[in-house]
């Protein structure tokens, strides 16, 4: 069983639903960025899912461009980002990782030595944005064929002529988009989700995991409750972008503030059920 | 990847949107229903002879098409005097640039305004790089009554004022794109996250042949109206077809427009001109097909200026038209076949033809042309006195005047 799985069935015997954090590879420097990737399964994180960066996130909302920007800066490519995970690895065998990132990169390092690369790396899955279903021949083949799942995402916007098309191409778990949106910007309300998610639910076995919009414990806790899982990126973005100084670089509390709030996150999503 | 020779160049693209390898439709899923309604509504659109009715009329009564066959009898005499006994082309220009908003751009613009009117969209967004794209998207929308959002990087805001200017006269908002190197890429980012937030009234209009399928094959569509005109003037004038088709490059969409009305002729060749900036050799150019490689972005897999690590670089050209890292997938589909050769030129030599043309033929082209004239300059020469180029001139100057003054260290 694959990490994703067997992560998603310990939580469901547990009766409760996942946190997924966000981290920018390599934002603001890559010992920062794996400082926090290494502290996040101790605050509670259930996966994470790692950004990696893009000159030109199309997807993705200021907050994010700007973390990957910084990335980018800090020297971040997609074999360092690899090699995070590689050495989160060493202490960390069994939280799910999934990279989420745009196929420019991918094409670049080449799609096979890369889903190769970072299957043996220990990454369970990938997002990529803008490979939608249609252009699924470009990537999927190889993924699969290492054994990374390919983790979709549905949209508000995703009719019920096309979902079940896009679920069936999705492994892993479903990354429910809860605003028609980018990144960072509004939210969706528990009203919204209790009427989307049944909508997904009836496509698919999968866990359903809602970002976009989810930025407060209150926010998480609301979407484990609609679904299985909450992703927390933007918010806990602008809190590491807040610790900077002002040449952009980490100070002391940098970490010690992502964590707290991964901490208070996963308090939330945990007396969510209870 | 395939290099057979298809039997036809003008049956691209697949539907998937595919040219050969390039093309496609790489954008979230977010945006994916949004670009297949697009996609069936252009489809149910092109079928119908009200839509194009309507269109056509606009094209006459209001752009001014169909834009004249020009033969540049001094530019053609100028360039044989250097050139041997029995050589140099004779020299005619496609003038676009005598369209209403001053460039090619309008042709498409209309044709996507009238289909969001159709889809029963209520607001339109662009992007742009100098702005004739803005402008021409402003200009329909006041025509059509739509209110009108238009992106623009904050550094070309900064360096094409009197262009912000217009469209603001013309009722559009002005959005600078502040994100990224604030340029036409991050103009084209910023509409692409306004139209997924507003996905229920809002209509995308593309200024090139570029972004996810439909949209290089409706802009070129759009656009082959200039090359189905140049086709049957060229034959009325000469009696024949031109030897050479000439165009400038950025995303392509004038060139595309030149070009696929003649893709099938054998004996017609295509040059596109790509911007070289400081030079081809220098990390300061636009020249995505003639040094990039083959990438995704803007929902398109095309010749993209890219690191080793697939990171999109800037563009440099002295024409903020040009200036954009990518280029239309139909044209790296055709460069890979060898059907359309693709060439280059530097800032300095587009500065000269843009002197040259302004003096011999009493026209100010604008600084995208004159990248092709830059061309047309250095092949009209090579090629016997009876044969014949031809130059899409898809735009004019005026708004180029302050930017070539400061180049020449003529103050204002």
């Amino acid at each position: 069983m694959s990490r994703i799985a067997a992560r998603f069935a310990a939580l469901k015997t547990e009766g409760r639903g996942a946190l997924i954090p966000f981290l920018e590879a390599y934002d603001p420097d890559p010992a920062t960025s794996l400082a926090i990737l290494r502290g996040m399964p101790g605050a509670g994180a259930d996966l994470i899912e790692i950004g990696v960066p893009f000159t030109d996130p199309m997807a993705d909302g200021p907050i994010i461009q700007r973390a990957g920007l910084r990335g980018l800066k800090a020297g971040a490519t997609l074999a360092g980002t690899l090699a995070m995970v590689r050495d989160f690895r060493t202490q960390d065998d069994a939280t799910p990782i999934v990279l989420m990132g745009y196929f420019n990169p991918i094409m670049s390092y080449g799609v096979d030595r890369f889903c190769v690369d970072a299957a043996a790396s220990g990454v369970d899955g990938l997002i990529v944005v803008d490979v939608p279903p249609e252009e699924s021949d470009v990537l999927v083949p190889q993924a699969t064929a290492a054994g990374l799942d390919m983790i979709r995402l549905v949209a508000p916007t995703t009719g019920d002529a096309r979902l079940p098309m896009v679920l069936k191409a999705s492994t892993g778990f479903v990354y429910y988009v809860a605003i028609t949106g980018i990144t960072g910007t509004r939210s969706a309300t528990a009203t919204d989700l209790a009427a989307a998610i049944p909508r997904v639910r009836a496509h698919t076995d999968l866990p359903i995991a809602i970002g976009f919009g989810v930025r407060t414990p209150a926010q998480a806790a609301e979407a484990v409750r609609a679904a299985d899982a909450a992703v927390v990126a933007s918010a806990l973005i602008e809190r590491l972008a807040g610790t900077l100084d002002a040449q952009g670089r980490a100070t002391g509390s940098t970490v010690r503030t992502v964590l707290d709030d991964v901490r208070a996150l996963a308090e939330a999503v945990r007396g969510a059920r209870l | 990847m395939n290099k057979t020779i298809p039997n036809s160049f003008r049956s691209g693209p697949d539907d998937r949107g595919r040219f050969g390898q390039f093309g496609g439709r790489f954008v979230a899923e977010t945006l994916m229903p949004l670009i297949l309604e697009v996609e069936a509504a252009y489809e149910a659109a092109k079928i119908d002879p009200s839509f194009d009715k309507e269109w056509r009329r606009l094209l006459k009564d209001y752009v001014g098409r169909p834009s004249p066959l020009w033969f540049a009898e001094r530019m053609t005499t100028h360039l044989r005097k250097n050139a041997p006994e029995g050589m140099g082309a004779k020299v005619y220009f496609k003038r676009d640039e005598l369209n209403h908003t001053g460039a090619h751009k309008i042709n498409a613009v209309l044709g996507q305004i009238l289909l969001a009117k159709r889809m029963g969209k209520t607001r339109i967004i662009a992007e742009t790089g100098a702005g004739q794209h803005g402008v021409a998207t402003a200009t329909a929308c006041a025509l059509m009554d739509l209110p009108c959002v238009v992106y623009m990087g904050a550094v070309d805001v900064e360096r094409q004022k009197p262009n912000v200017f217009r469209m603001k006269l013309l009722g559009a908002e002005v959005i600078p794109a502040t994100s990224g190197s604030a340029t036409l890429k991050d103009a084209m980012n910023e509409a692409l996250r306004d139209w997924v937030a507003n996905v229920s009234d809002t209509y995308y209009c593309i200024g090139t042949v570029a972004g996810p399928h439909p949209y290089p094959q409706m802009v070129r569509d759009f656009q082959s109206v200039i090359g189905v005109e140049a086709r049957a003037q060229m034959l009325e004038a000469e009696g024949r077809l031109p030897d050479v088709l000439v165009a400038a490059i950025g995303g392509g969409s004038n060139a595309m427009g030149l070009f696929h009305p003649f893709l099938d002729d054998p004996e017609v060749a295509m040059v596109g001109v790509e911007a070289a900036g400081h030079g081809l050799d220098t990390d300061q150019h636009a020249a995505a097909i003639s040094r990039g490689r083959p990438g995704v972005l803007h929902g398109n897999l095309t010749y993209l200026l890219q690191t080793t690590q697939g990171q999109i670089t800037e563009a440099h050209s002295i024409s903020a038209g040009l200036d954009y890292p990518g280029v239309g997938p139909e044209h790296s589909w055709l460069a890979e076949l060898g059907r359309v050769s693709y060439v280059a030129a530097t800032d300095n030599e587009a500065l000269d033809a843009f002197q040259i043309c302004s003096r011999l033929e009493g026209i100010i082209p604008a600084l995208e042309p004159a990248h092709a004239l830059a061309e047309v300059i250095k092949r009209a020469p090579t090629m016997a006195a009876d044969q014949i180029i031809l130059m899409n001139l898809c735009g004019r100057g005026d708004k180029d005047i302050f930017a070539v003054a400061e180049h020449l260290g003529v103050s204002l």
